[in-house]
C-alpha cells in the first residue's frame, strides 16, 4: 500500500518525458478537417501525407497568388507566411501513407 | 503530496465503482497510475478531439478518460440537410469505438459536481480525480426571456433543433405533416449562438423541400439580429433566386412571448402565426461549464487563454469549442482547432515547458443552400500578442456564389472531419 501511495503521489506533480507538438504540428493539425489526420484524407481531397514538399509549396504558393484558381485553399493560403508553408511541405512530405477510415454507424 | 491514505481508499474505491460500469480501461487506470490524467467532459467535435490529440501526439503517455452521457456523437454539422430531405440521422450517427483504439477510455455517464482544487469530479455512478481537466459541453439554451418553452411538452410542440438528434427528427416530421400553403416560422436568437450561418442554411433546406414537396408553404424568419449574421450577401441572392417569393425575412425582431399550443410567436412589433413553429433559444456555455464556474463572462461564456485555452478563473481546468468566449464562429472545425492547440499546449505544460507563443489555426465552414450545392466562409485565425487575442488573417473570405464543386468539398469535410475526430 505504501509504494502504491508513493506512486499514486507522482499523478500530483506529473511530468511528460514525451517531447510536445510544436507550432508547425499543431498548425498542420488544423488541415485535418478537410485532409484526414496528418494529411491522410478519407476521400475527396487531396492525401497530402508523403507529398513532395516542393510539390507541396508550389501549389499552396500558386493558390496565394492566384496562379491556381481555388475556392477555399486560397482563404487557407493567403493566411499563412512563407515561412508556414515551408514548414507545412516538410511536415506532410514526412507523414507516412496509411488508410484512413470513417467511424462505424452504431448496431 | 498532500494525498492522504484515506484520500488514497476513497479514489480505490471510485476506481473499483468505475470498473463496474462497462468500461475497458479502468483496470488500466490502476496500473498506470504513474501517468497525468486528463479527464474531458463532452464527446463531441471539440472534446473528442482533445482526448484523441493528447493520446496520439502523447505516444499513449498520458491517460485520457472522456465522460459523454449520450451512447454515440451525432454531428450538428449537415443536420440540416435532414430537414432538406437529402440526408438521414442515421447517415450522421456514429459510435465511439475509435477512441477506444487510442486507449481512450470512455465513461457514458453525467458530470455532477467538480471540485478543481481537489482536482476531482463527481459522476453519478462514481468520482474521478484528474490532473487536468478539459470541458468541452457544447451549448446551454437560456429559457430566461421565454420560460414558457423550458419543458418537455414545449420542445415536442416548438423544437429548437439546435442539437442535433430527436429534435431534428421531430422538425423534420412536422415540416413533413404541415400542409401545402402553410407557414414555417423560424425564430434566430442574437449572437453569439452555435453555428453562424446554420439558421440560414437551415431556411435554405426547408425552402428546398418546400420547393419540391410544398410549393406554396411559405417562410418567416423572425432574426433577433439587424441582419443576416454570416454569408449574408449568398444567403441574400439566394433565397432571391433560388427560392423567389417563398422566403420573409425580417431583421431586429426578438420574440417576446411564445403562445406554445396556438404556435404563436409576439415580436415588439406584430404578432405572427405558425403551422410549424421553430425556436432557436438564446446560448451559454454549456452546463457542465456553469457547474464548474468558468463561465465568467455575463454568466454566458467562458475566458480562455488563447494559448492553451486554460480557463482564466478556474485552475487546472481548459475549455474549448462553443462555451468559448471569443469573437471567433462557434463551428465544428473552430471547436476542432481549438481543441487541438489545447492538446498541444496540456502536453507542454505537462512537459514543463511553454506552449506555442503563437498558434494559428483555419476555420473552414460550410453551407448547404439545396441537397447539392454549398458555399464556404473560411478564414485563417493568428494569436496577437498584444491584443492576445485569434484575429483572422488577410485572405479570408467566403464563395463566389454556391456550387456543386463546393457541395462535394463541403461532403469531404465532413467525411474528413468525422474520420479525424472519431478514428
Amino acid at each position: 500500500m505504501l509504494s502504491r501511495l508513493i506512486v499514486l503521489g507522482l499523478l500530483c506533480a506529473p511530468l511528460l518525458v514525451v517531447a510536445e507538438p510544436d507550432h508547425i504540428t499543431t498548425l498542420a493539425s488544423s488541415c485535418a478537417a478537410c485532409h484526414g489526420t496528418n494529411g491522410n484524407s478519407a476521400g475527396g481531397t487531396p492525401v497530402l501525407a508523403g507529398l513532395d514538399a516542393s510539390h507541396f509549396r508550389k501549389q499552396m504558393q500558386d493558390f496565394k497568388s492566384g496562379a491556381r484558381p481555388s475556392t477555399v485553399m486560397q482563404r487557407h493560403a493567403k493566411g499563412l507566411t512563407d515561412a508556414e508553408i515551408d514548414g507545412l511541405a516538410l511536415f506532410f512530405s514526412q507523414q507516412p501513407r496509411r488508410p484512413a477510415s470513417l467511424p462505424a454507424h452504431p448496431r | 503530496m498532500n494525498l492522504n491514505r484515506r484520500d488514497f481508499m476513497r479514489f480505490s474505491a471510485s476506481a473499483a465503482a468505475l470498473t463496474l460500469l462497462p468500461l475497458s480501461g479502468c483496470a488500466r487506470a490502476l496500473r498506470t497510475q504513474a501517468s497525468p490524467r486528463v479527464v474531458v467532459i463532452g464527446g463531441g467535435y471539440a472534446g473528442a478531439t482533445a482526448a484523441k490529440y493528447l493520446r496520439m501526439w502523447s505516444a499513449g503517455a498520458v491517460e485520457v478518460i472522456v465522460i459523454e452521457p449520450n451512447p454515440s456523437f451525432i454531428s450538428c454539422p449537415l443536420s440540416n440537410l435532414v430537414l432538406g430531405g437529402s440526408k438521414t440521422l442515421a447517415d450522421l450517427t456514429f459510435g465511439y469505438d475509435g477512441l477506444q483504439q487510442h486507449g481512450i477510455q470512455r465513461v457514458q455517464d453525467t458530470v455532477t459536481a467538480v471540485d478543481p482544487l481537489a482536482r476531482k469530479l463527481q459522476l453519478t455512478r462514481g468520482e474521478l480525480r484528474y490532473d487536468k481537466l478539459v470541458i468541452a459541453p457544447g451549448v446551454d439554451f437560456i429559457y430566461d426571456s421565454l420560460p414558457m418553452l423550458d419543458s418537455a411538452e414545449a420542445s415536442q410542440q416548438v423544437p429548437h433543433a439546435w442539437k442535433a438528434g430527436p429534435q431534428t427528427v421531430l422538425l423534420q416530421q412536422q415540416l413533413a405533416a404541415m400542409p401545402d400553403g402553410g407557414v414555417f416560422v423560424m425564430s434566430v436568437p442574437k449572437a453569439p449562438y452555435r453555428c453562424p450561418p446554420g439558421p440560414y442554411e437551415r431556411v435554405c433546406q426547408v425552402a428546398s423541400y418546400f420547393s419540391q414537396h410544398k410549393p406554396k408553404a411559405k417562410i418567416i424568419v423572425l432574426d433577433a439580429n439587424p441582419e443576416i449574421t454570416s454569408k449574408k450577401a449568398l444567403f441574400t441572392k439566394v433565397w432571391a433566386e433560388m427560392y423567389a417569393g417563398m422566403i420573409d425575412y425580417r431583421p431586429n425582431s426578438q420574440l417576446t412571448e411564445v403562445d406554445v399550443a396556438a404556435r404563436e410567436v409576439k415580436t415588439e412589433f406584430e404578432t405572427v402565426s405558425a403551422d410549424v413553429l421553430n425556436v432557436i433559444p438564446p446560448q451559454r456555455a454549456g452546463k457542465v461549464a456553469q457547474l464548474v464556474g468558468a463561465a465568467n463572462v455575463d454568466k454566458r461564456w467562458c475566458e480562455v487563454d488563447f494559448l492553451s485555452y486554460a480557463s482564466k478563473v478556474v485552475p487546472d481546468t481548459y475549455i474549448v469549442g462553443d462555451s468559448v468566449s471569443a469573437a471567433l464562429p462557434k463551428s465544428a472545425h473552430m471547436a476542432t482547432s481549438q481543441a487541438r492547440v489545447c492538446a498541444s499546449a496540456i502536453l507542454a505544460t505537462l512537459a514543463g515547458q511553454q506552449p506555442d507563443p503563437q498558434p494559428v489555426f483555419a476555420n473552414t465552414c460550410y453551407s448547404f443552400v439545396n441537397a447539392r450545392m454549398a458555399m464556404h466562409v473560411a478564414h485563417v485565425y493568428r494569436y496577437d500578442q498584444h491584443k492576445k487575442i485569434m484575429l483572422p488573417a488577410e485572405g479570408g473570405g467566403v464563395s463566389a456564389q454556391p456550387s456543386e464543386q463546393e457541395g462535394q468539398y463541403a461532403y469531404s469535410w465532413a467525411q474528413n472531419i468525422w474520420s479525424d475526430v472519431l478514428t
